[in-house]
C-alpha cells in the first residue's frame, strides 16, 4: 500500500478519536437546547471548571487560596490531604449540581420570557464570569490531571497494523478510553430519557414547555436537572481532555469547536451532536494532512467554523435538526 | 426645571425632527464638542491618552460598528476581532506601499477593504440566522486571524511576525509612529469618532435604518412590507465593518504601533466589543459611546484600585475584572436589557417633570 494512503488512514483514525472529545463537549449543549432552548455558549468553560474542580479537590488544594493569601497576608495553599480518585469525581459531581442550581435559581429565574439572544448573550456573560472564577478558586496554573486512565502509545494496535502493512498506527490508549465513555455516556443517557420518569419528563419539556406545565412538571425541577446532566458531561469531557492536555483556561477556547459541531449535527439531535463531531474530527485532521503543509499549516484554528458555514449555507438546520419554519 | 422643550418653538420640520429636541440637551452637545476639540487637547499628557482617551474613542468606533449590525440590523457577530485585524493589516499595507498618501485615506480605504470583507462573511446571513449566524462570524473570526498570523504578506515578511506602523503626518503633524504628541492622537481619534458617530446617526435615522430595523424586528415581515432583504443585510454588514475597519486601523496604526494578529485580535476582542454594545444598550448612538467609556475606565479603575493602592497582585486584579464584566453582563441582561442608554432615557423623562411630576 502506498505509504501516503497509510498516513492518510492512521490521520482518520485519530481524527475520530479526537471528534469523540468534541462530541462530547456538543453532547452538553444539545442537551441543555433542547430542554430549555437556550444555547449555552458557556458549556465550554464548564468543562474547564469541571475539570478544575476535580484537580483541585484531588490534590488538597485550598479554594481561593491566592485570594486569601492576598487578603490576609496568610501563605495557605493545600489542606496537606490528596483525595481518592472516585472521592474526589463525586465531589466535582456535587460542585457541578450546586452551579446548575446557581444557574438556574440566579440567572435563568430571572431571565425567562426573554428573547433567546438575550439568554445567548448571558450565556455568553456566565462564560466571561467563570473565565475568572475558575482561576481564582483555583489558581491559574496549568493543572496536571491523572485520575488513572490509560495513556501512551496503544501497542496492541501498532503491532498489529505493522503485522498487516508493514506500518505501526499511532493511536493513543487515552483516546480509545474516551471513545468508549462516550459511548457508554450516551447510552447511559438514552437510557435515562426512555425509561425514567424524570427521563420522559425531560422529553416532555423539550417537546412542549407550556404542555409539560400544563400536565404538572416543574419546569424548574427540570431545568436544574438538565443543567446539572449537561455540568456531568462536562465533567467527562473535562476528564478526557484534562488527562490529553493538562487543565488550563484555554481549554475552554477549544471546546468552543464543539459549536460548529452542532450546527453541522443540527442542534437538537444528540446522533447528531456524535456524527457531526466525528465529521469535524476527521475533516480537520485530514485538511491539515492534505492541504495544511500547503497553506502554512495549523488550520484547525479554523477549518472546522468553515465547514459548517459552507455546510449551513445548503442545509441551514443542520444534519439532523428539525426543520425550521418560519411564519410572519 | 430648565429641561423642558416648553418656550422652544419648532416651526419647521427639520427642527422637529432633530437629534436634540431639548435646548439643554443641544447646549450640551455643542459645549461637549467645545471642550473636546479645543480644551482638552491642551491638557492631555501620555498617561490620559494611551489608558483612557485614545482606547476609549477607538473602542467607540468599533461599538457603533457592531451596534449597526447587532442593535440595529439584528444580525449577531461575534467576528469583531478579526474584522478590526483586516483593518489593522490594510492599513498597514496602504501605509507601507504608499508612503506619499495622507494616511486619513489609508484609514479610511482600510475601513473600505473591511467593508468588502465583512460582506462577503456576512452573506451566508441570508440563510443563516441567529444563533447559528453567531457562530458561523467565529469562522470569520478564526479564519481571518490565522490568515493574518500564517500569511507572511501580511506582515511584509518580517522576523517577529508582528506589524510595526511607521511614521506618518497629518498636516505636517505627526501621528502615528512611537514619536507621536498625545494631542496629536487624540485629535486623530477624535475626529474620526466624530465623523462616524455623524454618519452612523444619520444613517440609523433615515430609510436605511428604518429597513435594517425591520429586519430585526421581524425579518420575514419586512421582506413582504417591501424592504429588500439581501441590501438591508449586506448593507448593514459593510457600514458595520466599514466602522469596525477604522477602528482596526486607529488602533494598530495610532494606538499600539505595534500588533500581532491572535494577541491583538484575538477573541476576546470580539467579546469585549459585544459587551461594549450590550452593557452600552442595543440599537443606541449614546449607547455605544456610554459602553465604550464603562468598559475602559472599569479596569483602569479597578486596577489602579486593587493594584495601585491596595497592593494586590495584578493577576487576581485581572481575575476579577473578568468576574465583575461577566456578573456585569448577566445583571444587566436582568435588569435592563437596553443597557445605560435606556437608563439615561428614563433619566431624561424623570428631568423633563421634574420638579413637580404631576
Amino acid at each position: 500500500m502506498p505509504e501516503q494512503l497509510l498516513f492518510a488512514m492512521e490521520v482518520t483514525l485519530n481524527g475520530l478519536m479526537a471528534g469523540v472529545l468534541y462530541a462530547l463537549v456538543a453532547l452538553g449543549f444539545v442537551l441543555i437546547f433542547k430542554a430549555s432552548g437556550i444555547f449555552n455558549f458557556a458549556q465550554g468553560m464548564l468543562v474547564v471548571f469541571a475539570a478544575m474542580t476535580l484537580v483541585g479537590v484531588q490534590t488538597g488544594q485550598i479554594p481561593f487560596a491566592h485570594l486569601i493569601n492576598t487578603i490576609f497576608g496568610t501563605k495557605i495553599h493545600h489542606f496537606g490531604w490528596t483525595v481518592p480518585t472516585i472521592l474526589a469525581i463525586i465531589v466535582a459531581g456535587a460542585a457541578m449540581v450546586f452551579v446548575a442550581w446557581v444557574i438556574e435559581k440566579y440567572i435563568l429565574q430571572h431571565l425567562i420570557g426573554q428573547p433567546d439572544i438575550i439568554l445567548f448573550m448571558a450565556t455568553i456573560g456566565m462564560w466571561y464570569f467563570m473565565h475568572g472564577f475558575a482561576p481564582l478558586m483555583w489558581g491559574s496554573e496549568v493543572m496536571k490531571l491523572d485520575v488513572g486512565l490509560a495513556q501512551g502509545i496503544n501497542e496492541t494496535i501498532d503491532t498489529t497494523t505493522y503485522g498487516w502493512f508493514g506500518y505501526g498506527f499511532f493511536i493513543d490508549n487515552l483516546d480509545i478510553v474516551a471513545a468508549i465513555v462516550a459511548a457508554l455516556l450516551v447510552t447511559a443517557l438514552v437510557l435515562f430519557s426512555q425509561y425514567t420518569k424524570q427521563g420522559r419528563a425531560l422529553r416532555a419539556v423539550a417537546d412542549d414547555h407550556s404542555a409539560a406545565l400544563s400536565v404538572g412538571i416543574s419546569l424548574r425541577f427540570i431545568w436544574v436537572l438538565v443543567w446539572s446532566i449537561a455540568g456531568f458531561v462536562a465533567l467527562v469531557a473535562g476528564i478526557m481532555w484534562g488527562s490529553k492536555s493538562g487543565v488550563q483556561i484555554s481549554l475552554a477556547e477549544v471546546a468552543l469547536k464543539a459549536l460548529p459541531v452542532l450546527m453541522l449535527g443540527g442542534f437538537t439531535s444528540i446522533p447528531g451532536a456524535i456524527i457531526g463531531g466525528l465529521i469535524i474530527g476527521v475533516g480537520e485532521q485530514l485538511f491539515e494532512f492534505a492541504i495544511g503543509p500547503l497553506v502554512g499549516g495549523a488550520t484547525q484554528a479554523w477549518f472546522a467554523y468553515v465547514l459548517a458555514l459552507v455546510f449551513l449555507i445548503f442545509r441551514p438546520q443542520g444534519l439532523f435538526g428539525e426543520k425550521i419554519i418560519e411564519r410572519v | 426645571m430648565f429641561y423642558r422643550e416648553a418656550g422652544d418653538f419648532k416651526t419647521s420640520y427639520r427642527d422637529d425632527n432633530q437629534t436634540f429636541p431639548i435646548r439643554l440637551d443641544r447646549a450640551g452637545y455643542w459645549i461637549a464638542l467645545f471642550v473636546a476639540f479645543c480644551v482638552i487637547p491642551f491638557f492631555v499628557n501620555d498617561y490620559w491618552v494611551n489608558s483612557i482617551f485614545a482606547p476609549f474613542f477607538i473602542y467607540a468606533i468599533a461599538a457603533l460598528g457592531l451596534n449597526i449590525l447587532t442593535g440595529y440590523a439584528g444580525q449577531v457577530s461575534l467576528g469583531t476581532g478579526g474584522f478590526m485585524a483586516v483593518g489593522a493589516y490594510a492599513c498597514y499595507k496602504l501605509m507601507v506601499a504608499f508612503p506619499e498618501i495622507n494616511i486619513v485615506f489609508h484609514v479610511l480605504i482600510a475601513g473600505g477593504i473591511t467593508a468588502a470583507v465583512g460582506v462577503a462573511f456576512g452573506l451566508p446571513s441570508l440563510r443563516i440566522k441567529g444563533f447559528y449566524l453567531a457562530v458561523a462570524t467565529l469562522a470569520a473570526q478564526f479564519f481571518l486571524v490565522w490568515l493574518f498570523n500564517k500569511v507572511a504578506w501580511f506582515y511584509n515578511y518580517s522576523a517577529s511576525g508582528q506589524i510595526n506602523a511607521p511614521e506618518r503626518t497629518v498636516f505636517g503633524v505627526i501621528v502615528t509612529g512611537p514619536n507621536t504628541e498625545a494631542w496629536a492622537k487624540y485629535m486623530i481619534c477624535l475626529v474620526f469618532l466624530v465623523g462616524v458617530a455623524w454618519v452612523a446617526r444619520n444613517l440609523t435615522r433615515g430609510m436605511t435604518g428604518r429597513k435594517w430595523m425591520g429586519i430585526r424586528d421581524m425579518d420575514i415581515a419586512a421582506e413582504i412590507i417591501g424592504v429588500n432583504p439581501l441590501m438591508a443585510k449586506m448593507s448593514a454588514f459593510a457600514v458595520s465593518s466599514f466602522f469596525v475597519g477604522i477602528a482596526g486601523a486607529l488602533f494598530f496604526a495610532v494606538y499600539l504601533g505595534a500588533a500581532e494578529a491572535g494577541e491583538s485580535f484575538g477573541i476576546t476582542k470580539s467579546f469585549l466589543v459585544l459587551f461594549m454594545v450590550i452593557i452600552g444598550g442595543l440599537g443606541s448612538i449614546f449607547g455605544s459611546f456610554a459602553g465604550a467609556a464603562f468598559m475602559v475606565l472599569m479596569p483602569v479603575l479597578l486596577k489602579n484600585l486593587l493594584v495601585g493602592t491596595m497592593g494586590w497582585p495584578t493577576e487576581i486584579a485581572a481575575e476579577l475584572e473578568f468576574i465583575i464584566v461577566g456578573g456585569l453582563i448577566v445583571i444587566f441582561l436582568i435588569l435592563e436589557p437596553h443597557g445605560l442608554a435606556q437608563l439615561w432615557r428614563l433619566t431624561k423623562e424623570k428631568l423633563r417633570l421634574w420638579p413637580f411630576p404631576h
